[in-house]
């Protein structure tokens, strides 16, 4: 029975409350526990101390995605430090019961990108991971978080975890998004409405057309980066897309079974009368291709534009944010946007690494070359995904086109591994964090589309799908 | 987690906004499976300029640091949290933080103080002008004031995360109270699991 007026979060929240005892935080029951390399040894140490085990190793799964370098497998891990996290990764799950995909394994790859290719990610689920990008989960009506180590080590022991209910935000996207702007342009202009900080405390639920009309890949691309926002976590209602995409993967039960289990998730969408807490509305008509040009993801531009000045803003906090942003870019207030030289493409990341964003980034490869001087990097996000782009011929494409076609990892994204940007080295990143050193000491990420990462190689300025025909 | 009651002691003014975590300890530091050590990388690429605070002679020692907005945004590492502490950090002022950032404190007993705007600029102001003024915050009566100069300001923390701090409570050992619930919860969950989906070495098993 369905209880009129509830939003999805309260429908999945109020079904996994363990116990409300007064004056404290609400217990919530996970049902998933994505678990990889970094974020997990010193939880694991923290069982070890206090003879605690795990208390659902059947709801826990782990990869090594974070530090793993992206040169062929057989190459061994070079850095000490890093193979040691990486066999600390599979000793514990070994010692502690748990399912794990080390380095090399078929299914390893980038943690929010196996969960759902491998059907165990489902609606309704409470899912979280010590990751903050565990909102990607969000796009299948699940409520998932990205939670600190302490957390970690709670939910191995308890499989709960202390919550405080979250406000709740609709963030609706009126009409259809115009062609050739794709999810990522989507979350960029939602971040850079909302801005770093406004969606602290929420859990955002993004609706309307331009919403449903994205396959589950670009639905997943949106939630991805909600944390960039602020907020604890993003949704999107479940609708056939969603059920589509699930049938027949592993983790999904046949035939009946399957069939049943999709009644229960229809139900996984907020009430008509349901109430949020606020609501913001953006017109997908107005929506562009973006970059962003500074040092948080909120600080977005047309790929039409400039370089804004920090004369723009009132505020002298985002004045002098502007100012340093813009040093540490290296960039002139009102350069236009195309103008400017990249040195490295990085196409890969938990926001931009399934089939879909490889088709889409082969697309506008084929039949080019990669610019001079720029090196050009496709970090698939997982072993499935790089399998099926090789079925389809796309290694192919973009060995011809120049770029470097590597195995699957977080990567670049966060620069943990030997695939870094050098100081000052300029990069068009698919990824969701333009943080200053976030891949590389020194380094300047613009954050782009998958096409507009792929245009940018070629031309080697940042370019749009359609100034690498013209 | 070690009880926490006052901290009393020397403040250093950051002075930039959307700090994130990326910033307070740079990602080649995560690989390291220990709990300690992260101090010597607390905000590591900033630390070679010799103008950046920290290098300012006339804060050493300082254990309150005062930030701008948004301090702790983006990645879900506690090994920020860790950095902080493990430098000597023992509470962060700022206007305002990030969520996980702020539940990851709370964890290790890292104090999150509050304030609005212009208070973070007023104590920004007073340790800026007087480095040696004594700063206290009193995590009990939710207070922070600089006792030389009368300032003095209330701060909200979460009622359990208070007495957590005080008390200095394991957040597992307090769930394992909840054990009962935790059992008859899973009695009554048909939520799915991984088991039967995988062999034992990971491999998808058919069905």
């Amino acid at each position: 029975m369905t209880v009129a007026g509830q939003t999805l979060f309260e429908k999945i929240w109020n079904s996994h409350v363990v116990a409300s005892p007064e004056g404290e935080p609400t217990l919530l029951y996970i049902d998933l526990h994505l678990v990889h390399e970094v974020t997990s040894p010193q939880a694991f140490d923290g069982l070890r101390l206090n003879g605690r085990r795990v208390r659902r190793p059947d709801r826990t799964l782990a990869t090594a995605d974070h530090n793993v370098p992206t040169d062929p497998i057989s190459t061994p891990v070079k850095d000490p430090v890093s193979r040691r996290q990486l066999e600390a990764l599979e000793e514990n799950c070994h010692e502690f019961g748990i399912t794990v995909f080390p380095r090399g394994h078929e299914n390893q790859g980038i943690v929010h990108i196996i969960g759902p290719e491998l059907g165990v990610t489902q609606p309704g689920m409470t899912i979280v991971c010590g990751d903050s990008h565990t909102s990607t989960h969000g796009a299948f009506g699940a409520l998932a978080f990205g939670i600190g180590t302490s957390e970690v080590e709670h939910v191995l022991a308890t499989q709960t975890l202390p919550q405080q209910k979250a406000k709740t935000m609709a963030v609706t996207l009126r009409g259809k998004a115009p062609a050739g702007v794709s999810a990522k342009d989507i979350v960029l202009a939602i971040v850079g409405r909302l801005g770093t900080g406004g969606g602290a405390g929420h859990v955002l639920e993004y609706r309307g057309e331009a919403i449903t009309d994205l396959s589950m890949e670009g639905r997943m691309t949106v939630c991805n980066m909600s944390i960039e926002a602020g907020a604890r976590a993003g949704l999107v209602a479940v609708d056939e897309t969603t059920i589509d995409y699930l049938r027949g993967r592993p983790g999904v039960p046949e035939g009946e079974a399957f069939e049943r289990l999709a009644d229960h998730w229809r139900t996984m969408v907020s009430d008509d009368d349901a109430v949020f807490d606020e609501e913001i509305v953006i017109e997908a008509s107005e929506l562009v291709p973006y970059v962003t040009w500074g040092t948080n993801p909120a600080q977005v531009v047309a790929l039409d534009g400039v370089v804004p000045s920090p004369d723009e803003y009132d505020d002298p906090d985002e004045k002098n944010s502007t100012e340093r942003s813009l040093a540490y870019m290296g960039l002139t207030p009102g350069e236009t946007i195309r103008s400017i030289p990249v040195d490295v493409v990085f196409i890969g990341s938990c926001t931009n690494a399934r089939i879909e964003d490889l088709r889409a980034a082969a697309a506008v490869a084929q039949n080019h070359h990669v610019a001079t001087n720029v090196r050009a990097l496709v970090v698939p996000g997982s072993h499935r995904v790089k399998r099926q782009a090789e079925v389809e011929g796309l290694d192919e494409i973009f060995l011809a086109a120049g770029f470097e076609w590597r195995e699957p990892g977080c990567s670049m994204c966060l620069g943990m591994n030997p695939d870094q940007l050098g100081q000052g080295q300029r990069c068009a990143s698919t990824s969701n964090r333009n943080f200053e050193g976030r891949q590389g000491r020194g380094g300047r990420t613009h954050l782009v589309s998958p096409v507009v990462a792929a245009a940018t190689a070629i031309l080697g300025r940042f370019a749009s799908p359609e100034d690498v025909l013209a | 987690m070690k009880p926490v009651r006052v901290i009393e002691g020397r403040a250093v003014p950051l002075e930039r906004s959307d700090v994130d975590t990326d910033q307070i300890i740079p990602s080649d530091w995560l690989k390291r499976v220990e709990r300690t050590g992260f101090g010597r990388g607390l905000f590591s690429e900033w630390r070679d300029d010799p103008g950046f605070v920290l290098n300012d002679q006339r804060y050493v020692g300082a254990n309150i640091l005062v930030a701008g907005p948004r301090f702790g945004t983006g990645s879900s590492r506690e090994h920020a949290v860790w950095a902080l502490m493990d430098y000597g950090f023992a509470a962060v002022v700022a206007p305002s933080f990030g969520d996980i950032f702020r539940t990851n404190s709370s964890k290790q007993g890292l104090v999150i103080v509050q304030l609005a705007q212009d208070d973070v600029d007023e104590l920004t102001r007073l340790v800026t002008q007087d480095s040696t003024r004594l700063v206290m915050i009193d995590v009990e009566q939710l207070k922070v004031e600089v006792p030389e100069t009368g300032w003095q300001r209330t701060f909200v923390l979460d009622p359990m995360i208070r007495e957590r701090l005080l008390n200095g409570w394991d957040d597992i050992g307090l769930t394992m109270r909840r054990e009962a619930s935790i059992t008859a919860y899973e009695g009554r969950s048909t939520a799915p699991t991984v088991d039967g989906v995988f062999d034992e070495a990971g491999h998808v098993i058919a069905h």
